[in-house]
């Protein structure tokens, strides 16, 4: 009789399986209208995807926001700022995570989304402690991605050959280094490395590293640039002076309504923005003196 | 004499990689447990996770392994196990029968993120799933089926036809002799097998990461109803497990303890997996000796 | 009489035992196989478009050593050819499986024709326990361990197929030992009586006779080991270097087809060219493992008694 319970625990299960693998291919050439509703007012159901850096963020302010909403229930996962963008884009998700404007993807209408910037994030050029540099010029920088200086001595360091460790192509990271400091040049064909505490890491540990990171991950494990004696600080990025910075942006399809909306509001609110923002490591949208545009050029506000 | 000579030479040969091996194995196990232990307390085990201030535990990450340990095996055995049957009592040897084999070979060689996305993009979005751990359970079998079915079909293989011989003289028809005689009989080498699964789905992280998520939202441990969103039952909210949690720790935390916290958690990761592989041998022994009447 | 007419026309209950027993064996199976198609079809459908939508020519994919999907070259086709990835997957995956296989193999021969019941018993839950290790630990242990090593004694940065087999090798070590040792477990115990009662030594047994017929597992044991070499992302990719060069030796930086996949797709547009490319990756990969496979057993065919 034991056995008869596990066949039809097997049969059962097959049977679900068969179900749900059936239903998948019917529904593939439909569009998915049932999660559209997601994004409707009444439902109060949020779904958050995308950038794993801004990830952290959202997610703690998600559960300081249901504390006081109860009946909104907002999941916040990541997946990178691409899977974000493209997922918002067919209203998969109701709110789009990106390290990167809309405009620089390809093969995403921006005209579609809704920009709501909530941080700015500061990047700065790291390197290993022994190769005893400490400021280095943009265009020696510059001239490091690029492949054209190949070794420490020739920027005033010790005669060591420079390991150049780049961020993966088309991350938020990387298209804001390069269009900071490349201005549209090619990088070097080097290591490239997709996530901040893996680049922290290797830079801590192989001699002659150099690599850039966001300010949060910035440690005393490893030396930040100062890049023309401007230091690598969340004042400098507030002014203006440091060159290297970005926004983390919540892209939402067509404009947004109900809890997003509230959601969003409650991002921008000082509660989020004077604690939780610089907790993370982020500089304040608010207190930004100068901003960019999806181009690049900045301007005062 | 030459081939007592060889038949030495061989022995020390074989002696010498198992105790590199071992040598290799205690080394990895030591540094792991070296690193991670001292940082295990109570506290670790039993408060919830911290995104970015120091102090957090792993409580959540590990009930939510422990439940999609469960719900994966509770999905793909049954499967595995029909399956490793039917190739090994039923197929025919012919072409099929390999490119049926061959297939699923190749299937375990995919990159769990491409079997994350495409769980994603299925069970996730077209399904509606959402996030959950039913989601993660269901792109996970895709992982364990090749092996399992595999190991399941070599183990009943490995049972004597005597055994099959002797059932069906008894009068018993062949899926009677499978199921009670053949099956019990290749348990062990079936249990080798879930083992190995259970040990991969603890350290999953790619396939998870689309499909389980990996945020874990507060869950209520005294609330039993499955239905709940609040419930820790609950297959269809989203959970972040252990290695998940390592994965996110190590690459995009800015926790100040984060290396503290990966250690631990891999030092935790490694006791339960092996209370879990011993605690399912001592029950798969005992189980055996039961069904089987051998000692 | 009609009593026993009726008994042979009629079919017994065993019979119906077997109809249903037999249906839930084909419906497994048939849900296996409906699941490989549907992953099949999911990625040939998505890995062609770089072919038949975005006009990549299939022979410059397989041969240029170019990998730059975000740009076009001068004469308007994208610059995409996976060549680098295609060697180093291969190499590393080889490589991983070369170091692994006499390792695991000489275990599962202590474990399934020597020791004692003791030693296997302890041996065996270790050696599973490696299998639930994630890839991210392995990975910093490779980052902290293997790659400083590698640095030392050979010179370059570390990074490189060396760090990327050696990690590898640690990865795959269970999953070939456990599959090697339950496929020498089920060799008849009268193949090995029979043997040794012709007066061969324990060796000429193990090599002659045990180890030959249980060949097809062991081939099988070896296909999974590099299975999962193949499609291993996280460690490797932070022992490898991650970059999309050609290899030029076994410490130069380098990236595999999974580790590429890994790394970019999350940036990517689902849709868009680039991320076309890495779906194409995933296809070749999936053939690679499919020749490796026939390769394996072709050998394993020709190589039997």
């Amino acid at each position: 009789m034991k056995k008869k319970t596990i066949i039809s625990l097997v049969l059962g299960f097959a049977a679900l399986m068969l179900v749900l693998t059936g239903c998948g291919n019917s529904d593939s050439g439909k569009d998915s209208s049932s999660s559209k509703s997601s994004s409707g007012e009444a439902s109060g159901k949020i779904t958050a995807v995308g950038s794993t850096a801004l990830q952290p963020l959202v997610e703690k302010a998600a559960a300081n926001f249901q504390k006081e909403n109860s009946k909104v229930n907002i999941t916040v996962q990541g997946g990178g700022s691409g899977t974000g963008l493209s997922q918002v884009q067919d209203k998969s998700v109701t709110i789009g995570n990106s390290d990167i404007f809309a405009e620089e993807k390809d093969g995403i209408d921006s005209k579609k989304l809704v920009d709501h910037k909530v941080a700015v994030v500061g990047m700065a050029p790291v390197i290993n402690k022994d190769v005893n540099v400490k400021n280095l010029t943009m265009d020696q920088v510059k001239q490091i991605f690029t492949g054209k200086i190949t070794n420490w001595k020739d920027v005033g360091g010790k005669d060591e050959e420079i390991t150049v460790v780049n961020r993966a192509e088309g991350s938020g990271t990387r298209a804001t280094f390069e269009a900071a400091v490349l201005k549209g040049e090619k990088a070097v064909k080097s290591q490239e490395q997709d996530s901040n505490g893996t680049v922290q890491k290797i830079v801590e540990s192989t001699p002659g590293a150099i690599s850039y990171l966001a300010f949060s991950y910035i440690n005393n494990k490893i030396q930040a640039v100062s890049i023309d004696d401007v230091k690598p600080t969340d004042e400098n990025v507030e002014s203006g002076k440091w060159k290297i910075w970005s926004y983390e942006h919540m892209y939402t399809n067509g404009k947004a309504d109900g809890a997003t909306a509230k959601f969003l509001d409650y991002m921008n609110s000082k509660d989020v923005q004077d604690s939780l923002v610089k907790d993370m490591g982020y500089i304040s949208i608010h207190n930004m003196k100068v901003q960019k545009d999806s181009k690049g050029t900045v301007s005062s506000k | 004499m030459n081939a007592k000579k060889i038949d030495h030479l061989a022995t020390g040969v074989i002696y010498t990689l198992v105790i590199s091996v071992i040598v290799i194995l205690i080394a990895i196990l030591g540094y792991i447990l070296f690193n991670g232990v001292p940082d295990i307390s109570w506290h670790f085990l039993t408060s919830a996770a911290q995104s970015f201030s120091a102090g957090g535990g792993i409580r959540d990450q590990l009930f939510n392994s422990l439940y999609l340990l469960i719900l994966t095996i509770i999905v793909s055995l049954p499967i595995g196990l029909g399956a490793g049957i039917y190739l090994s009592e039923y197929a025919p040897n012919n072409w099929t029968t390999e490119l049926i084999r061959t297939s699923v070979e190749v299937l375990s060689s995919l990159p769990s993120v491409v079997v994350g996305l495409f769980g994603y993009l299925l069970f996730v979005i077209k399904l509606n799933l959402g996030f959950s751990i039913l989601s993660g359970a269901i792109a996970l079998t895709f992982f364990n089926l090749p092996l399992l079915t595999r190991n399941i079909e070599e183990s009943l293989r490995g049972v004597p036809d005597l055994q099959r011989e002797a059932g069906m003289s008894l009068g018993l028809s062949s899926w009677k002799t499978t199921t009670k005689i053949v099956l019990p009989a290749a348990l062990p080498g079936i249990l080798t097998g879930l083992i190995l699964s259970a040990g991969r789905i603890f350290g999953e992280a790619a396939a998870l990461i689309y499909t389980a998520g990996q945020s874990a939202p507060t869950v209520d441990y005294t609330n039993w109803n499955i239905f709940s969103t609040t419930s820790f039952l609950n297959p269809m909210r989203p959970a972040e497990t252990l290695a998940v949690h390592i994965w996110k720790v190590n690459t995009e935390s800015v926790t100040p303890d984060a290396h503290l916290i990966s250690s631990a958690s891999s030092a935790v990761l490694i006791i339960v997996i092996l209370i879990f592989n011993l605690g399912a041998r001592f029950l798969g022994n005992k189980l055996y000796n039961k069904i089987t009447a051998s000692k | 009489m009609d009593d026993i007419q009726k008994k042979l026309q009629t079919k017994s209950k065993a019979t119906f035992q077997d109809y249903f027993g037999k249906g839930i064996c084909y419906l497994c199976i048939g849900l296996i196989i409906l699941l490989v198609t549907c992953i099949l079809y999911f990625i040939a459908s998505k890995g062609l478009a770089t072919f038949t939508k975005n006009h990549v020519r299939v022979l410059d994919f397989l041969t240029k050593t170019n990998w730059n999907p975000g740009a076009i070259d001068a004469k308007g086709h994208p610059d995409i050819g996976a060549l680098p990835m295609i060697v180093t997957s291969f190499s590393v995956t080889l490589l991983a499986a070369i170091i692994a296989t006499p390792f695991a193999l000489g275990v599962a021969i202590f474990m399934a024709e020597f020791s004692s019941k003791r030693g296997t018993k302890i041996l065996q839950p270790v050696i599973e326990l490696l299998v639930g290790i994630p890839s991210v630990v392995y990975g910093f242990i490779g980052l902290s361990v293997i790659v400083p090593f590698i640095r030392n004694v050979f010179g370059g940065t570390g990074f490189g197929i060396l760090s990327g087999t050696l990690v590898l090798f640690v990865m795959i070590l269970p999953t070939i030992t456990s599959l090697s040792v339950d496929s020498l477990k089920s060799v008849p115990m009268y193949y090995r009586q029979a043997s040794l009662a012709l007066g061969a030594t324990r060796w000429q047994t193990i090599y002659k006779v045990v180890l030959r017929s249980a060949i097809p597992g062991i081939l099988t044991a070896i296909i999974f080991g590099m299975a999962r070499a193949f499609g291993e992302a996280l460690a490797v990719q932070m022992v490898i270097g991650n970059a999309t060069l050609m290899p030029k030796n076994l410490i130069s930086p380098a990236s595999t087809l999974t580790s590429k996949l890994t790394t970019d797709i999350g940036n990517t547009v689902m849709g868009t060219l680039p991320n076309n490319a890495l779906w194409s990756l995933a296809l070749i990969l999936l053939l690679m493992s499919l020749i490796l496979n026939m390769l394996v057993k072709f050998i394993g065919k020709r190589g039997r008694f």
